[in-house]
Formats: structure tokens, sequence, C-alpha cells
């Protein structure tokens, strides 16, 4: 491969490291804090990337809009929208432990996902939508930067600014209490916490993370089709991703999605050029079989993961402990 | 200052609180004692909001609670511990002690992310606050271990020290003493009186250790199956025949040994 072919993968390779680094801090918000057991983060992502492509694509006879709305304008829609899902089944689920939450966010993730597929007025069904720009490409091309490397740095911004919040929210009197609940229920409610408002909070705020990775999926991709949406990369990556890099660590989860996404996409040029000729349809389950495995790896060996949760560092300091200081 | 009037509540079959009334005065130790399954955690699991009874009414400073939910009690300054410590395992003792005052404004999560300045001023607070908790507990040098790493007796301590974190003025222990050694025990009673006398905290425990019980409540309870059978000072309940049929097996040999 030539160098600029070299520099296009790895734009592409961080581009997609970002997207899922997002998708995994949403997932960390639900699962590492407050042990919500979330296995439809598919079904958020596709409804933050539909919502975003409806709302900035231009007029379209095959699907609902488009409306022709700015890239930021999509952004926010697709939080927004995505947050009123998550808002909607965290209230309808709200009662649920963990293994029932989980049945009931698949379920409700492959609905959304069917509704994408056969609702074709609104979202162009299994043909999908086409034409969805990427983010402020004249811009960077005034800059003289391709609009794959704009995207990346809009990506890479957004990484940014969620793992800032996100981790801000872990350090807070709000995600200690998000930690207690995961810890103990009953304690936590003996200690005067309403557990349901934290959790619809927790629930609401990841989805609406996940959401808005799916908004920058769609602009960095300009495609979009209800294959994408398939549970094994839209949910199934990501959680591999949290538990590899560390529950409950926000560094982690973005460990988790670099390693991840490089053994993923990493295998596929292994498998292409490794398998025999006539075989190369095995490829897909072969790299679905090796994630699986490294899983259950990572799950005896490390079942902490690579950076293993730990108790965020005081926001404040007593007199005492800068009396010892001094 | 907790008025329980004519509580019943049956599990399927089971009638496993009948018919009981007593009450709770402010300022005192009161004890509830009984055999095992003789309706004291279901009373208290009833007072404390995590279950509903089927008839009676609880009041706490002669407003009705009943049904209220855990956390709204509480906010009306009623709190417990539970019987195994609940402890929140994967946090520090420090972080244990730090989740519970109530009204943080970082439990909100735009002032966390927003007023930030505002979250650490009240953080710090928090963490004097805490500090001292542990040093009456004596156990500061702990303040970073991990709960889960805790002996029994020092989860029980913890669990006593989170009741401490509040305002409340009503607190449910169960059995605090339970699996507790010697040394620990004395220090915990010890705890417990001192909240008593200097904070003016109000104590209803259950327990099972009569030295316990002797030392440090007045007036105790007596359940047998479900029902409340006598109630008084340690001195008179000694000294009751039904009691010791119920409880003791006629021997009271046990009753011999805590004088």
């Amino acid at each position: 491969m030539e160098l600029s072919g070299i520099a296009a993968y790895l734009v592409s390779f961080f581009t997609f490291v970002g997207i899922y680094g997002i998708l995994a801090l949403g997932l960390n918000m639900q699962w590492g804090f407050t042990g919500q057991f979330n296995i439809g983060i598919a079904g958020f992502f596709a409804v933050g990337a539909y919502t975003s492509a409806i709302l900035t694509t231009p007029e379209s006879p095959w699907h609902l809009g488009g409306f022709g709305q700015p890239f930021l304008v999509g952004v926010l829609g697709a939080v927004i929208v995505s947050a009123l899902v998550g808002l909607l089944i965290g209230w309808i689920t709200a009662r649920l432990r963990t293994d029932y939450l989980a049945i009931a966010t698949i379920g409700i993730a492959e609905t959304l996902r069917l509704i994408i597929a056969n609702e074709s007025w609104l979202t162009n069904g299994v043909r999908g939508m086409s034409g969805i720009d990427r983010p402020f490409s004249d811009f960077f091309q005034a800059l003289g930067l391709s609009s794959a490397m704009g995207s990346l740095i809009v990506v890479a911004a957004f990484l940014a600014g969620v793992y800032f919040l996100v981790e801000r929210a872990r350090q807070s009197p709000w995600g200690r209490v998000l930690r207690a609940i995961r810890e103990n229920e009953p304690a936590t409610e003996a200690a005067g916490k309403n557990i349901g408002r934290f959790r619809l909070e927790a629930f609401v705020v990841g989805s609406a993370i996940m959401g808005l990775g799916g908004a920058l999926y769609a602009h960095y991709f300009g495609f979009l089709s209800p294959e994408a949406f398939l549970p094994l990369y839209g949910t199934f990556l990501v959680w591999v991703m949290l538990i590899a890099g560390g529950s409950g660590n926000n560094l982690g989860a973005l460990v988790g999605a670099v390693v991840i996404w490089t053994i993923w996409s990493g295998s596929e040029f292994v498998m292409s050029a490794s398998l025999p000729e006539g075989y190369g349809g095995y490829a897909g389950p072969l790299r679905v079989i090796l994630i699986g495995v490294l899983l259950q790896v990572i799950l005896i060996a490390r079942p902490e993961g690579l950076l293993p949760e730990r108790a965020p560092q005081a926001i404040a300091t007593t007199r005492r402990e800068r009396a010892r200081q001094q | 200052m907790i008025r329980i009037e004519r509580v019943s509540k049956a599990f399927g079959g089971l009638q496993a609180v009948r018919d009981v009334s007593l009450e709770v005065a402010p300022g005192s130790i009161t004890g509830l004692i009984g055999p095992n399954g003789a309706g004291k955690s279901t009373l208290f699991n009833i007072v404390a909001g995590l279950l509903r009874p089927d008839r009676g009414r609880i009041y706490l400073d002669g407003k009705d609670i009943t049904g209220r939910r855990p956390y709204e009690l509480f906010h009306l300054g009623l709190v417990r511990t539970f019987q195994i410590p609940h402890e929140l395992a994967r946090m520090t003792v420090r972080e244990n002690l730090m989740v519970v005052p109530p009204g943080q404004a970082g439990e909100n999560l735009l002032q966390s992310w927003f007023l930030w300045r505002r979250v650490r001023r009240q953080e710090r607070d928090i963490r004097e606050k805490v500090d001292d908790v542990l040093d009456f507990l004596s156990i500061d040098h702990l303040a970073d271990e991990r709960a889960a790493n805790l002996s029994g007796g020092q989860k029980k301590l913890l669990d006593l020290g989170r009741t401490m974190m509040t305002d409340a003025r009503a607190v449910l222990l169960d059995e605090p003493g339970a699996g507790v050694n010697r040394t620990l025990l004395a220090h915990i009673s010890e705890a417990i009186q001192r909240l008593n006398r200097e904070r003016g905290y109000t104590f209803c425990l259950i327990e099972h250790d009569m030295d316990l019980i002797a030392r440090l409540c007045d007036p105790v309870y007596v359940m047998t199956n479900g029902a409340l059978i006598a109630s008084g000072p340690m001195s008179e309940i000694r000294a009751n025949e039904e009691v010791r049929e119920a409880y003791f097996g006629g021997g009271g040999a046990r009753m011999g040994q805590a004088q």
C-alpha cells in the first residue's frame, strides 16, 4: 500500500475508533457506573444516525424530509430524539432489573431496526439513505484538508467533549450515587436516594451519547441502511470494547475501543490474506468467533479489564489533608 | 417518636406479624428481642418502608408514614441498618459515607457539569464530616480501603457510620452485634450509647446478644410467633415467666449468664 493509502486507512481507522469510543462511553454510564444491562445499543445508535440524516439531507421523495438543516442541527436533533427514546424505554423498564432490562432493550433495538427496514416512507427502508454530507467539508477544504480528515477532527472534538462530561459525571456526587446503586440498591435507597430517578437519568444520558455516536457515524459514512445496525456491529462490539477496556473506567472504555477495533478491522486483512481460495465466505463468521473467544479470555484472565475501575480522585481536599501536605 | 399501631403482616399462610403495637420514645434506646422467626425483622422492614403492612399504621412524630418508600423516610429522619451489612463493596469506606448526606448539589448532573465550584465546596464539607465520623468510630485508617475488604465487624461499624452522616433522629439497627467479636462489640455499643447521649439519636434495635440488650436498652419488647408478649425494662423481662418459656425454653440459662 502506498503512503497516501495508509494515511487514508488511518483516518478511517481512527474515525471509527472515535465513534465506537463515544458508544462505549455511553454504555459505561449505563453499565459501568449504574449496572444497567443495555444490549440494545444498536437501537439508539440507529435512532441518532437516522434522525441526523433526515434532518440534514436535502428534500427527497424517498424518505421523510430531508429538511436540509446544517450538521450541528442534525447532531442536536439526534441527541434529543435518542434521549427521548431512552426516556420512554427507561420509563417503561424502570422497575426491571439487569437481566430483564437486557431482554427488553434487545427487543426494542430489534423492533427499531425492523421499523427502519420496513417503514420506507420514513427511512427509505432496506434501500437505505444516501447523500449525507460530511461535517463542515467546505471549511476543511479551505484549510486544504480532505472531508474524511475533517470528519476525524469533528469526531475527535466530540469524543473529547463527551469524555470530559462523562468523566466529570463519574467524579461527581451524581456518579457516586450511580455506583452505589450498582453496588447495592437497598442500601442506596436507605441512604435517601430516589434510585428510580438516578437510574432513569443515567439511562437517558447514556442513550443520548449513543445517539450522538450514531449521528457522527451517519455523517462520516454518508450512507445508512438497516444492515449497519445489526446487533453484532452496533451492540456486541461495544460491549466487548467496554469489558476489555475496563467497565467503570472511562479511559478503559477508550482503550478498549482502540484495542478491539484494531483486532476487529485487522482480522479482516489477516483473514482475507490467509484463508484458502473459495473459503472467503467464512471470513465474517470467523472474525466474530475470534472476538467471542477473545472476550472469554479477557473475562477469565482480566475480569476487570485492561484498566480496572478505580475510585475517582477526590474533587476537594479537607483542611486536614491540606495541613498534612504542608 | 415511632409509634406502631396494631400492625399485621402475612406471607401466604404464614402470619409473620400479628397485631403488634409498640412505641419508641424519643431519646430512648428501645430493644426488640425474640427467637429466630419471631417477626422482628419483618416488623423492622415494615417500619423502614420495605414492606407494606396488611393492617395497622406507623407514625413518626405523630405523622402517618405507613407505606412510605425508604428514601422518603430517610428525608423524614428515619434511617436503618441491615442485619447483613449492606456495604457498597467496590467503593472505598470514605465513598460509602460520602454518598449518604442529603441535599448534595452535585447529585444533580447539570450542577455537576456546570457548577463545579459549588459542587467542590460542598464536597469539601462532606469530606470533613466523613473525617469526623471515621475518627468517632476509630476507623480512620480504613478510609481509602475498599469496603469489600473490611471484616464483618468493621462493616457493622461502617453501617453505623452511614447513619451518622445524616441528620437522622431515629435509627433502626438490625442486629448491630451479629458476628462481631467482643472487642469490636464493646466499641459498637459505646458508639451507640454516645450517639444517644451526646447527639440525641433515638435507637430501636433488634439484637440476640442479651449482654448488649441489657447494657443499652430500656425498654425492651419481646416478640414470639409474630406477637408481642412482654415489654418493660430488662430486669422485668428477665423475671417474666412467659418470656422465659417462649424464648429460652424455660431454662433461662443464657439469661443467668447474661447477669
